[in-house]
């Protein structure tokens, strides 16, 4: 069943209108960042145009509002994800925000000379490159969860790697380049067995699939504004209050204290202690008006609409001769790579280009995974809710010219 | 044998043809088809310049005075604008190189493919060919 209305969900979407060289704009580059609605474009205007202050610190009305609206933004994003308390909501700069604050703040608390961190052969490299950071500081070792060639994590490995030495285990929710959704849930409970603290990547999951950080029961959560219909530059991360309380500030300024004398500063409380300066106010409200209008339509039916399709784009494409798509997991969010034979990614994301289809052609920032699969890259579409089966249609089109021109 | 700048102004005479984008597209392919460009031999990685979207290998050598530049792309409309480069660039003096002044990129409307966000090696591979040019040309003088 089908409860997506598209023809009235695009008008919400300005940018889907325009042109891109002469033709429609068919945007299936959903993975790298989605497009706005206009409930979120009409949030940041008002707010530069009637509401612009600094938060936390005004005595003045103007500062209060802005402050109340900010504190609000953040209540939507912790029932937007079901966390148990507000102040576990940190407002970040991004995913790659967030995984470097806990790399930091939870490495220097907990890690230690010897002690391992393990993350899978699918991560995109900003839930790699933090971690390598780490571990060299610390001369702590990483280990890496192997995938089959569907482009699915081995479990059966993972339960290899867990020892009592585990000290954190980083995993994304859905790949960004093959589209596997992995079993966070699993991954978590194994990983807690052995003692082992769980963050999980979300920043492709939260934007097609209803998030439940309790139901999970990781330690931390992070994910990104601007790939669910929000702003760039904002995202959160989220983690267990006692486990934050725990850890020392990430970064130090105002805002995150509570007194400050040259000879002893005490720090301030949660969520506050990790958002040190001015933090990207309309960038919160601006995701929390994507988190509003993504409710109205409803996340089950964003889900199964973009199942719907993954479902056609893929049956359409395996028409193409030479056709290899790279992520055949049996559990997938709506992302479809592929290569096809002779043919290089990039001269097809070019020329689709001139047709005016937006895809994303490259290693996706997961360059260990192109090594897996022994590839140079991939071709890349990736669908949202306000997407089309007949903008697929055309893109199947475009991408047969394209081949024919190129073979 | 003709200057920089009347190669330039041959290639933008030959795209003058096509109006529409995929024409362009299709004669940039079939330049880059046509084209075997360089030794396997030469195909090393200190000759590699890696873009995020694709690979190009540059290889340059002095014979009596010219440079001779051969490459390579492993994706094919890169292959066909490095074509276009090596078309105008080799076989040339190093001084010549040096005070050569590129337009024909722009003229043909394929500046997009130098920018660097489109990280395909083009624009690095620019950069490598003034600077063999500079190095030779200290050779040459010396």
């Amino acid at each position: 069943m089908n409860f997506i209305n598209s023809d009235k969900i695009r008008k919400d979407f300005p940018i889907l209108h325009r042109q891109v060289n002469g033709k429609p704009l068919i945007y299936f580059d959903n993975g790298a960042t989605s497009q706005k609605p206009q409930q979120v474009i009409d949030v940041i205007n008002r707010y530069y145009q009637h509401e612009n202050s600094n938060i936390h610190r005004g005595i003045h009305t103007l500062s209060q509002e802005a402050t109340d609206a900010y504190e609000k933004a953040r209540t939507t994003v912790q029932q937007f994800i079901n966390a148990q308390h507000h102040h576990e909501v940190i407002f970040t700069s991004g995913t790659t925000g967030s995984i470097n604050l806990v790399a930091s703040s939870f490495g220097k608390k907990h890690i230690q000379a010897g002690d391992e961190i393990i993350i899978s052969t699918m991560e995109h490299h900003s839930n790699i490159v933090p971690w390598q950071m780490i571990c060299e500081e610390k001369k702590a070792i990483l280990k890496v969860i192997p995938i089959n060639d569907k482009g699915e994590l081995l479990i059966d490995e993972f339960k290899k790697l867990l020892s009592p030495k585990t000290k954190l285990v980083s995993i994304t929710h859905v790949s960004n380049t093959l589209g596997t959704i992995n079993p966070v849930k699993e991954i978590i409970k194994l990983a807690k067995t052995a003692g082992a603290f769980v963050l999980i990547d979300g920043a492709q999951a939260v934007p097609h699939t209803k998030v439940d950080v309790q139901a999970l029961d990781c330690d931390f959560y992070a994910f990104s504004a601007h790939k669910m219909f929000g702003p760039t530059g904002v995202g959160i991360l989220y983690g267990k209050e006692a486990i934050l309380n725990e850890l020392p500030p990430y970064q130090g300024g105002g805002d995150m204290i509570k007194t400050v004398t040259f000879e002893k500063t005490t720090y301030n409380e949660l969520p506050h202690k990790f958002e040190a300066g001015t933090p990207n106010i309309v960038g919160g409200l601006g995701l929390a008006a994507a988190i509003d209008y993504m409710n109205k339509i409803g996340i089950a039916n964003i889900e199964a609409y973009e199942h719907e399709l993954l479902s056609y784009a893929t049956e359409k494409i395996k028409q193409i001769e030479g056709i290899r798509i790279i992520g055949e997991a049996a559990n997938k969010a709506s992302v479809l790579s592929f290569l096809v034979d002779g043919t290089h990614p990039s001269d097809i994301g070019m020329i689709i280009d001139k047709l005016g289809i937006a895809i994303r052609t490259g290693h996706h920032c997961t360059e260990p995974l192109m090594n897996r699969f022994d590839i140079p890259g991939t071709a890349r579409a990736s669908f949202a809710f306000y997407n089309t089966k007949e903008e697929i249609d055309v893109f199947i089109t475009a991408l047969k010219r394209a081949v024919n021109m190129l073979k | 044998m003709n200057s920089i700048q009347e190669i330039q102004q041959e290639i933008v005479d030959e795209f003058a043809l096509f109006d529409e984008w995929m024409d362009k597209y299709e004669h940039i392919i079939e330049l880059g088809k046509d084209l075997p460009l360089i030794d396997e031999k030469y195909k090393t990685d200190e000759n590699l310049i890696k873009g995020c979207q694709s690979k190009v290998w540059l290889h340059a050598e002095l014979k009596d005075g010219k440079i001779i530049f051969t490459a390579d792309s492993d994706a094919i409309i890169t292959k066909g604008i490095v074509g276009l480069v090596i078309r105008v660039f080799s076989n040339h003096t190093p001084q010549e190189i040096i005070d050569a002044d590129l337009f024909f990129i722009d003229q043909i409307g394929l500046q997009e493919h130098l920018s660097p966000t489109r990280s395909n090696g083009l624009l690095s591979m620019l950069k490598q060919i003034r600077m063999y040019a500079v190095v030779f040309n200290s050779k040459v003088g010396s």
